[in-house]
């Protein structure tokens, strides 16, 4: 079978450099930084109110918002941007370092080849999911529980949000694979990574949440349809509407959306051309 | 033939927008031999090569082995070794980068180690392709094209940057594939890089064929020639009848057979042609190779 030819070449393409593992070890760092970081900030500010209102913040978290899943969330809701760079990296590099022509002789019916990079950065994306919320769970629970907090990991709610964070993780290395077969240009597509996920959408979001009208459809934003899927945000507790966000399964099928409708125009256009 | 193993390029044509590359484009290269692919630099050598391994798309005509498209055969490593510009990522081993590639094929991994010794980059084998110099990595490249034990092999342009201890071994590395029955191309934008290596030469000049056949007929076009050239070349060839003298048109002139220049500067005085060159041809292939190709006058 060629597709499993091209799937085993594709995981060895990604293992047998050193991009994989220097961005899980980015992962692993802000993920940590974030959830243990502000795990810890507000579990002394639950203790500690009256110092947290005289330190000059409202600190106080809505009614009925659980700490834990905000916490192990940061893995997805700020780490999605990991898989999706190297997804996109999957296929510009082999623009960049002029490798496609080795790889289509090897494997000359294209849509095979990326189909490889779809399925193999599926995987791998799931693997920095597990990586992301093995991060995130560690380092949350513990500053929880450093503040008497319930960490809830005797919750099966919490496992099926890492779950489904786990599988937003794999379909953002998909959606990374479109990118890059949308976008070739390597220096183009990772700006196109950074300004979407870290400046636009969160600009995007806020903006949009605003105003009925403008959220309904700001959620279907890939960051918010993401959170969606996961369950739980940051920016769901920082959006300043109160618009309900999609169900989960209908944040899966957006992320899965868009990693197919970009990989599929990218596939029959800039995928196509001569290699020369 | 059925077993792939004869490149048949028949009427190939390839533009680029506006720009015709390869224009009608005949030739066959046949196994046993190795076949010289000849050029200067822009001829459309390596845009012919791409299309034969369907990396480009022809824009008529065809590029096949023995009739089957490069993307209809069933191993393709198996049948052809292709060898185009020498490009890895560079943060990859030389012995990944032949992994990967063997994976993609179906090839099994104890052939990398095989084609490393092959080449002689055992000792390089997990070393960063990065740090490689050009001479190297045209020795990956061509380890990445026996990694299938192929029976045709197409280099483009393998002797680039190689030093002379690196020429003198893929010469005889080529001869040694074609003894063994193996077609081999290999292009070049100098006669002299292979002459010493190939058996028979297809010669293009801006996208059009100029010539193929034995080496040994381009050997007999090299005995002591004139190369003349006019302005007005229909006067110039009328002179060159009215005088009796035998020639043959290049891109770069006439090409007469009379070894004294000044017999063909007679024979244009007498015709009353202005000549914009006149010289004898040095008896040497690379020569009449330039002669054949238009750029004699440049290099002479």
């Amino acid at each position: 079978m060629s597709i499993v030819r091209s799937l085993g070449s594709e995981f060895q393409k990604v293992l047998t450099t050193r991009m994989w593992w220097l961005l899980a070890l980015v992962l692993v760092g802000y993920v940590a930084m974030m959830s243990g970081g502000f795990g810890a900030f507000l579990g002394w500010a639950t203790q500690n109110p009256d110092a947290a209102a005289s330190a000059g913040g409202d600190t106080a978290l809505p009614p009925g918002v659980e700490l834990a899943p905000l916490l192990y969330s940061f893995a997805s809701s700020i780490g999605y941007v990991f898989p999706v760079l190297l997804g996109a990296l999957a296929v510009t590099t082999e623009f960049r370092h002029r490798t496609l022509t080795t790889t289509f002789l090897a494997e000359p019916h294209r849509t095979t080849v990326l189909s490889g990079k779809f399925v193999s950065q599926l995987v791998v994306g799931a693997v920095f999911g597990v990586i992301g919320f093995a991060t995130s769970v560690a380092a949350g629970a513990a500053a929880l529980a450093a503040f008497d907090l319930d960490t809830g990991l005797d919750s099966s709610d919490t496992w099926a949000l890492v779950g489904r964070g786990i599988l937003a993780m794999a379909l953002w290395g998909a959606i990374g694979v479109g990118l890059g077969a949308l976008v070739p240009n390597q220096v183009a597509a990772i700006v196109i990574v950074i300004a979407f996920t870290q400046f636009f959408e969160p600009v995007l979001r806020l903006v949009s949440s605003l105003n009925d009208v403008t959220a309904s459809v700001g959620r279907f934003l890939p960051g918010a349809a993401s959170d969606a899927l996961v369950g739980a945000s940051f920016y769901s507790v920082a959006s300043l509407g109160s618009t309900d966000s999609l169900e989960w399964w209908q944040g899966g099928l957006v992320l899965l959306g868009i990693a197919v409708v970009t990989t599929v125009i990218g596939g029959a256009t800039t995928w196509r051309r001569d290699v020369s | 033939m059925g077993d792939g193993t004869t490149i048949e390029i028949t009427g190939l044509t390839k533009r680029f927008g506006a720009v015709t590359a390869v224009e009608d484009l005949t030739f066959t290269v046949e196994p046993g031999r190795v076949t010289g692919f000849l050029g200067p630099n822009g001829a459309g050598k390596t845009t012919t090569l791409r299309t034969l391994l369907g990396l480009e798309r022809p824009t008529a005509g065809t590029a096949t082995f023995g009739g089957t498209v490069y993307r209809d055969l069933k191993r393709p490593l198996e049948t052809v070794g292709a060898a185009l510009d020498a490009a890895f990522h560079p943060g990859r081993t030389a012995r990944n980068h032949l992994r990967v590639t063997a994976t993609a094929a179906g090839i099994r991994s104890s052939r990398v180690g095989e084609v490393l010794e092959q080449v002689g980059m055992s000792e390089f084998a997990n070393r960063r392709v990065g740090g490689f110099s050009l001479g190297m990595r045209q020795r990956l490249a061509l380890a990445t094209t026996l990694l299938g034990d192929p029976r045709v092999l197409v280099l483009d342009e393998p002797i680039n940057g190689l030093d002379p201890e690196g020429i003198r071994w893929i010469r005889g590395f080529l001869q040694s594939l074609a003894r063994d029955g193996r077609t081999v191309l290999v292009s070049s934008h100098l006669l002299s890089e292979v002459q010493q290596s190939v058996d028979e030469v297809v010669i293009i000049s801006r996208g059009r064929l100029v010539r193929s056949g034995p080496l040994s007929s381009l050997e007999l076009d090299s005995s002591p020639r004139t190369v003349v050239d006019s302005p007005d070349r229909a006067r110039l060839a009328a002179a060159l009848d009215q005088a009796g003298l035998e020639y043959t048109e290049g891109r770069g002139g006439f090409i007469v057979a009379e070894p004294d220049p000044g017999m063909v500067g007679h024979a244009a005085f007498v015709g009353g042609v202005e000549l914009s060159s006149l010289h004898r041809l040095k008896s040497g292939l690379e020569d009449s190779f330039l002669a054949l190709v238009g750029e004699g006058e440049g290099a002479a």
